[in-house]
C-alpha cells in the first residue's frame, strides 16, 4: 500500500475545500420570523454566557485584591492598576518580561521548526514515490492518536542523560523533527489537492524535487502554512506539561508555569495579581484570534484539529 | 478526508492512492531525504521511547540507580493500588460524562447556526474562542475564581437566595467544575459539525420535504445519518484527548488532585508517581495501562460504529 503519488482518492476530498464557503451559502430566506427571532435570542444569551467569564476576567484585573470575594460583579468598585504594576515587577525577583520572552522564544522556535519539518515530510508523502511510503504514512496517522504519556517518561530520561533538563532544547528539538503529526497531515491533504500539472511541467523542464518544493509547492500551500503556524504558536504558548517537566529554574519559566507560581504561592492573598497575570498570558492568544479567526475556524472545520 | 477516514480506508485495504509504485520509477533517495527529519523524530521521539517505556514497565527505576528488572511486580502493585483505581474511576467519569455532553451541545448549536442565518460567522467565532483558550493555565485559574466559595457562580445563585457551596473545594462538585470547563469549549466540535452540515446537499432535504417529512423526521432520516461519520470522528478523537487531560485538573486542584482525590485524574497520578515519587518504572507501567485502555475504547468505538455510522460511499 502506498500513499505516494496519490491524488484525489475519495469524493469527500473534493468536497472539502480548505476555505469553507462563505456563511449563508445556502439559499434560504433570511426573513425575520418569530421562530428566527427566538433562535437569535437564544444564541445571544448563550454568547453572553460563553463570553461572560472572560469579560469578568478582564474587568477584574482592575479590582484591588480586597474586592475579590465581596464584589462578584463586572465592574470594580475602586478601580486600580496596582495589579498590573505588581505583575510587571514579577515574582521571586524575576520580572514579567522574562517569563514573557521565554514564552515567545519557545513559541517562535516551535513555529519555525514545525513549518520546516512538517512541510518537507508532507511533500514526501504527497508527491514522491518511494519504498515504504505507505507504512510510514500509516505510522504518521498512528502517532496522531498515540497518548503522549507512553513516550514522555523515556524522553525525559533521555534529555536528563544528555544534561539538557532545565534548558529549552527538550521543548524545541522535537518540533524540528515533525513530531506534531497533525500539521504533517494537514499539509499532506493540502498538497494532494493541488493539481499536478505544474510540477509535471517543471519536471519536464528538468527541475528536481527540491526546486519543485521550494518554488511551486511552498507558495501554493501558504494557507496551510499560516494555519499551522497559528495553531503551533497558540498550542506552544499554552503548553503546560512540557515546561512543567523540563524547566526547573524560575528564570527559565514561560508564562503558564509562572502563573502556577502565583496560583500556588498567593492563591489566598493576592487574587488581583493572579487574575492580572492570567489576563496578560491570554492576551497574545486573543490577539491572534482577532486577527486570524478565519484561518483558525477554517482550519478546524476542514481538518478537525483538536484546538 | 479526515485522519480517521484515512485510517478507515487503510483498514479496508484500499490505501489512498493505491497505485503501482514499481511501474514508474520510485525515487527512494528523494523520498527519504525529504522525510529525514520526520523519520528521525519517529525513531528518537516516538518508537524508541515507546519501547523504552515498555521495558521500564517491568523494572524498578528511580533515575538514580540503573533500572532493576522486577518482572510483573508493577502490575501486581497496580492491581492492589486503590488510589490508581480511584484515579481511573475519576478519569472514566470525566470522559463518559463530558465528551457526550460537549458533543450533544456542539451539535445542537451547530444546527441552530445552520439555518442560513445572518451573523453566522460572528456567533461561530464567539463560540469557538473558548476552545482556543480552554486548555490554558490562565483559564483554569479563572475557573477557580468563578467556582470558588465567593465566586461568580455563587454570586449569581445568591440573587435567588441560594447559598452555593465552595464548588472547587467540595469533593462532590470539584470534578463537575472541570466537566463544565470541558463543555464550555464546545466550539471546536461545533465548527466541525457546521462544516459537515453544510456539505449535506440541499436536495436531500427538499426531497424529504416533498415526501412530507417534518422537521424531526428530516433530522433523523436525513441530517443525522449523513452526519454520523463526523459525529464518529469527533467522538473518537475527543475520547482519546479527554483521557489525556491534565492541565485543568492540575491547576484547579492546585496540583494535588484534591479535595480527597476527587480530581485525581489518571494522568495526574501518573505525573506524581513519575516526577514526585521518582518511580519511573511504575509510572511507565501506568502509561502503558492508559494506552491499552484508550486503544480498547477506540477499538470498541470502531466496532460499535458498524451499527450506527452511515457511509455514503
Amino acid at each position: 500500500m502506498t500513499t505516494a503519488g496519490s491524488q484525489i482518492t475519495s469524493p469527500a476530498q473534493l468536497e472539502v475545500p480548505l476555505v469553507a464557503p462563505p456563511a449563508g451559502g445556502r439559499r434560504r430566506s433570511l426573513k425575520l420570523t418569530p421562530g428566527r427571532i427566538a433562535v437569535y435570542a437564544a444564541l445571544t444569551v448563550l454568547a453572553i454566557i460563553v463570553l461572560y467569564p472572560m469579560l469578568w476576567l478582564f474587568l477584574s484585573t482592575f479590582k484591588p485584591s480586597s474586592e475579590f470575594g465581596q464584589n462578584q460583579g463586572l465592574l470594580p468598585e475602586s478601580p486600580t492598576i496596582d495589579n498590573y504594576l505588581k505583575v510587571i515587577e514579577g515574582i521571586g525577583g524575576i520580572p514579567l518580561w522574562r517569563f514573557f520572552s521565554n514564552s515567545l522564544l519557545l513559541a517562535v522556535a516551535a513555529v519555525v521548526g514545525t513549518l520546516f519539518s512538517s512541510s518537507l515530510a508532507a511533500y514526501a508523502f504527497a508527491r514522491i514515490r518511494f519504498k515504504g511510503a505507505g507504512i510510514f504514512f500509516a505510522a504518521m496517522i498512528g502517532t496522531l492518536l498515540l497518548p503522549f504519556h507512553v513516550i514522555i517518561l523515556p524522553q525525559y530520561i533521555m534529555f536528563q542523560r544528555l544534561d539538557l533538563v532545565d534548558t529549552f532544547w527538550p521543548l524545541i528539538i522535537p518540533k524540528f523533527l515533525a513530531t506534531e503529526a497533525f500539521f504533517v497531515f494537514l499539509m499532506v491533504q493540502f498538497i494532494r489537492n493541488i493539481p499536478r500539472d505544474m510540477d509535471e511541467a517543471a519536471r519536464i523542464d528538468g527541475a528536481g524535487h527540491l526546486r519543485i518544493f521550494m518554488s511551486i509547492i511552498l507558495p501554493l500551500i501558504k494557507p496551510a502554512l499560516i494555519t499551522s503556524a497559528i495553531f503551533t504558536f497558540i498550542w506552544t504558548w499554552n503548553d503546560f506539561l512540557g515546561p512543567l517537566i523540563y524547566l526547573t529554574s524560575p528564570e527559565n519559566y514561560p508564562l503558564p508555569i509562572a502563573l502556577r507560581l502565583y496560583n500556588d504561592q498567593t492563591s489566598t492573598s493576592d487574587y488581583g495579581a493572579t487574575i492580572a497575570i492570567s489576563f496578560v498570558a491570554l492576551l497574545p492568544v486573543l490577539l491572534f484570534f482577532l486577527v486570524f479567526q478565519r484561518f483558525l475556524v477554517d482550519g478546524v472545520a476542514t481538518q478537525g484539529l483538536k484546538g | 478526508m479526515s485522519a480517521l477516514g484515512e485510517l478507515r480506508t487503510m483498514a479496508k485495504g484500499r490505501g489512498s492512492g493505491r497505485r503501482d509504485v514499481r511501474s514508474k520509477n520510485p525515487d527512494n533517495k528523494a523520498g527519504f531525504a525529504f522525510l529525514a527529519p520526520w523519520l528521525v523524530g519517529l525513531v528518537v521521539f516516538t518508537i524508541g521511547p515507546m519501547l523504552a517505556s515498555l521495558y521500564l514497565s517491568f523494572t524498578d527505576y528511580n533515575l538514580l540507580q540503573p533500572p532493576r528488572w522486577t518482572g510483573l511486580d508493577n502490575v501486581s502493585e497496580m492491581l492492589g493500588d486503590e488510589r490508581l483505581w480511584n484515579s481511573l474511576r475519576v478519569t472514566l467519569t470525566y470522559v463518559v460524562v463530558s465528551v457526550p455532553l460537549q458533543l450533544i451541545f456542539a451539535l445542537g448549536i451547530a444546527m441552530l447556526l445552520d439555518r442560513g442565518m445572518r451573523g453566522l460567522s460572528f456567533y461561530r467565532s464567539v463560540f469557538y474562542l473558548p476552545s482556543l483558550l480552554g486548555g490554558s493555565v490562565a483559564i483554569a485559574i479563572l475557573w477557580r475564581q468563578v467556582f470558588g466559595a465567593d465566586g461568580l457562580v455563587n454570586g449569581f445563585l445568591s440573587w435567588f437566595g441560594i447559598e452555593g457551596p465552595g464548588w472547587i473545594s467540595h469533593p462532590d462538585f470539584a470534578l463537575g467544575t472541570i466537566i463544565v470547563l470541558h463543555i464550555w469549549t464546545f466550539g471546536s466540535p461545533m465548527v466541525i459539525f457546521l462544516a459537515g452540515l453544510r456539505q449535506i446537499p440541499e436536495m436531500y432535504h427538499e426531497a424529504a420535504q416533498m415526501d412530507g417529512a417534518g422537521k424531526i423526521r428530516r433530522f433523523f432520516s436525513v441530517t443525522f445519518p449523513l452526519l454520523t461519520p463526523i459525529i464518529f470522528f469527533n467522538l473518537v478523537l475527543q475520547i482519546i484527548f479527554a483521557f489525556q487531560s491534565f492541565t485543568q485538573a492540575y491547576i484547579v486542584s492546585g496540583g494535588t488532585g484534591g479535595p480527597s482525590d476527587s480530581t485525581m485524574f489518571f494522568t495526574l497520578y501518573l505525573y506524581r508517581e513519575a516526577f514526585t515519587e521518582l518511580d519511573m518504572g511504575y509510572a511507565s507501567a501506568m502509561a502503558w495501562f492508559l494506552l491499552i485502555i484508550i486503544a480498547g475504547f477506540t477499538a470498541f468505538n470502531f466496532w460499535l460504529s458498524r451499527f450506527w455510522v452511515f457511509y455514503d460511499d
